[in-house]
């Protein structure tokens, strides 16, 4: 039997990984609205057989909040890290192959985001747009763009010093037809993985920002303010509101982290022959 | 030594200037962006106060405010309080914003400042563990818990410290920087320090990891310098090679990552203190944030830019005493 290789192993492994962020997603998404209504003569239980994760003080089921409300953060972290990417292409480019007082302009665009803390800015942000997942939207969107698009610049400026940019030039390509052949192809497994790795910081944004009540309405299942609620029952020694979605949560974001790491060996060239 | 000291005095105006316009930015930006809300910061005053309001009160309420006037003066008017160092009146707590700022900035900035260093002091021994030992058990062990601990949201760890010291264990206090009861003046240094300890320590949990894997990833590649591969055929030990050629090269960049880290370190300590209720800057501004204090919020806005601006001034400022390639290309 041919013995696997490296390549093929990552590879099965990311598919294995993006099988089971799917599976989340779609396990999440298809729970019904009404699946969560509150019980009272279960309020308050620990985790057993029939609540994995326990019931909160209204009698909900856990379990069933928190994947609803995984499915509610992953959309919301995705729509914002996928915009904020899209942004980054666009803006790392203008800024590389543009004129130089493009170039300022972006600089300092990023430095006036980059000089007020993210928190800060998304709570801004936020109260700007009355609150609610707009706003929570635009703030995270607006935040994220600026590493992705530095490190664009950075790729683009790189790859126009190259040789057979210079010559394509030379023989008479124009501009559009260099950006399409040579740097495209360059810029798309930058972006891809950069689009990837944006997910966890986004979705623990999205998480914090809820959890200080400036995203999600409190009727929504969303972590941040699962966890939120269970700050009022802490000190009655309720510790399973707190803990189990927290730490689905941070499971979530080390499978993505990880599955960004696997991609970025698929897609790196200097990494395909291991 | 004049040299030095003119460059300094350049790079210092060229960032100050910068400095000036980013916040300059900043302070407009800001305006502009509570100018949009629909949330109407008189219907928020109201509500706090309790009472019901006749139409003509709330009208004397909107004209002591200037909300009906057209938002470019009400923008200059806001600019010109600012220069004169004045920052408004908040709604919240019925103070000067200035007076807010100033004393829950001195609360936010001990319980930064422990963060802060014992992050940096911590992730920088822990980098340097890591870098000497490339690969080896410790090194895949704590590179392991750095990834994880960048994967935790701030406000759940400190949850669960929360739930483990102060609610399982009852070695801290639930919340609140000095003990319920006890007039200010009576507090204890050692009751202040009490309080301090879970925030700052979750802080520190999740801002060393940074720092830690940098200095790494740095040593490594110092390591597999030549000069490394020189100073090993001469016979130096392991420990004499990281204090005479790893230190040296690792040193600088460390530290001008941690100054800027500002903007993290403040954005962390807004969750900190949230789930502590430790009154800093950080509970202030979402506390202004849902109770719609508008001068609260954009003075806390502009502060934390000047406290992040700070920061990177910093840094720029120590590559200039510092690094000696930049002095010596001066000469």
């Amino acid at each position: 039997m041919k013995k696997t290789n490296h390549r093929t192993k990552v590879m099965i492994l990311t598919i294995l990984m993006a099988g089971i962020v799917i599976f989340f997603y779609a396990f999440g998404s298809l729970i019904p609205g009404d699946a969560a209504e509150g019980n009272f003569l279960y309020a308050g239980q620990p985790p057993s057989w029939g609540h994995p994760f326990g019931t909160d003080a209204l009698g909900r089921d856990l379990f069933i909040r928190t994947f609803k409300g995984m499915a509610i953060s992953m959309t919301v972290g995705l729509t914002a890290s996928a915009l904020s990417a899209v942004i980054a292409l666009f803006v790392g480019i203008a800024a590389a192959a543009g004129s130089k007082w493009i170039d300022a302009i972006v600089n300092w665009l990023i430095d006036l985001v980059m000089s007020i803390p993210h928190t800060v800015l998304v709570i801004l942000i936020s109260f700007a747009m009355g609150r609610g997942l707009k706003g929570l939207l635009i703030g995270i969107t607006a935040t994220h763009w600026c590493s992705l698009a530095r490190l664009i610049r950075g790729e683009v400026l790189q790859l126009r010093s190259r040789q057979y940019v210079a010559i394509s030039h030379k023989l008479g390509k124009s501009t559009g037809w260099i950006l399409m052949h040579h740097l495209l192809p360059h810029l798309v497994p930058q972006f891809l993985v950069g689009l990837i790795l944006m997910f966890p910081p986004a979705i623990l944004h999205e998480a914090s920002v809820s959890f200080l009540g400036f995203g999600l309405p409190p009727e929504q299942p969303a972590i941040g303010i699962i966890l939120s609620e269970s700050m009022r029952y802490l000190s009655a020694g309720m510790w399973w509101p707190a803990v189990l979605p927290g730490l689905v949560l941070v499971l979530l974001v080390l499978l993505i982290d990880q599955l960004g790491e696997q991609l970025k060996i698929i897609l790196d060239p200097y990494s395909a022959q291991e | 030594m004049r040299r030095t000291l003119g460059r300094l005095v350049r790079i210092f105006l060229l960032y100050g200037i910068r400095m000036l316009t980013l916040l300059a930015a900043v302070s407009i930006l800001s305006f502009v962006l509570i100018n949009a809300s629909p949330i109407d910061p008189v219907q928020q005053y109201i509500l706090g106060l309790g009472t019901a309001v006749s139409p003509e009160q709330r009208a004397e309420i909107e004209a002591y405010w200037g909300v009906n006037e057209p938002p470019l003066e009400r923008c200059l008017g806001w600019l010109s309080g600012l220069l004169q160092g004045n920052l408004g009146e908040s709604a919240l707590f019925r103070r000067p914003v200035a007076d807010i700022i100033r004393e829950r900035f001195l609360n936010s900035l001990a319980l930064m400042l422990c963060a802060w260093l014992s992050a940096g002091i911590i992730g920088f021994v822990l980098g340097c563990v890591m870098g000497m030992n490339q690969d080896k058990w410790a090194d895949k062990l704590l590179k392991k818990v750095c990834y994880l601990l960048s994967s935790v949201p701030t406000f759940w760890l400190g949850l669960v410290l929360l739930l483990v010291f102060s609610v399982g264990l009852k070695w801290f206090p639930i919340g609140f920087s000095s003990p319920i009861g006890v007039r200010g003046q009576d507090v204890t240094l050692w009751q202040k320090l009490h309080h301090l300890i879970l925030p700052a320590f979750t802080l520190s949990l999740m801002s060393f990891a940074n720092i830690a894997l940098h200095t790494r990833q740095k040593l490594i590649d110092v390591l597999h310098s030549e000069y490394i591969l020189f100073a090993r055929a001469r016979g130096e030990r392991n420990l004499t090679i990281l204090r005479r050629h790893g230190l040296r090269n690792i040193l600088l960049p460390a530290l001008t990552l941690q100054f800027t880290s500002f903007a993290e370190l403040f954005g962390g300590s807004v969750m900190a203190e949230n789930v502590f209720s430790y009154p800093g800057l950080g509970s202030a501004v979402s506390a202004a944030g849902l109770g719609g204090d508008v001068p609260l919020l954009l003075g806390i806005t502009l502060f934390s830019a000047l406290f992040v601006c700070t920061g990177n001034m910093i840094a720029n400022l120590l590559y200039g005493i510092i690094d000696p390639r930049i002095r010596e290309a001066e000469k």
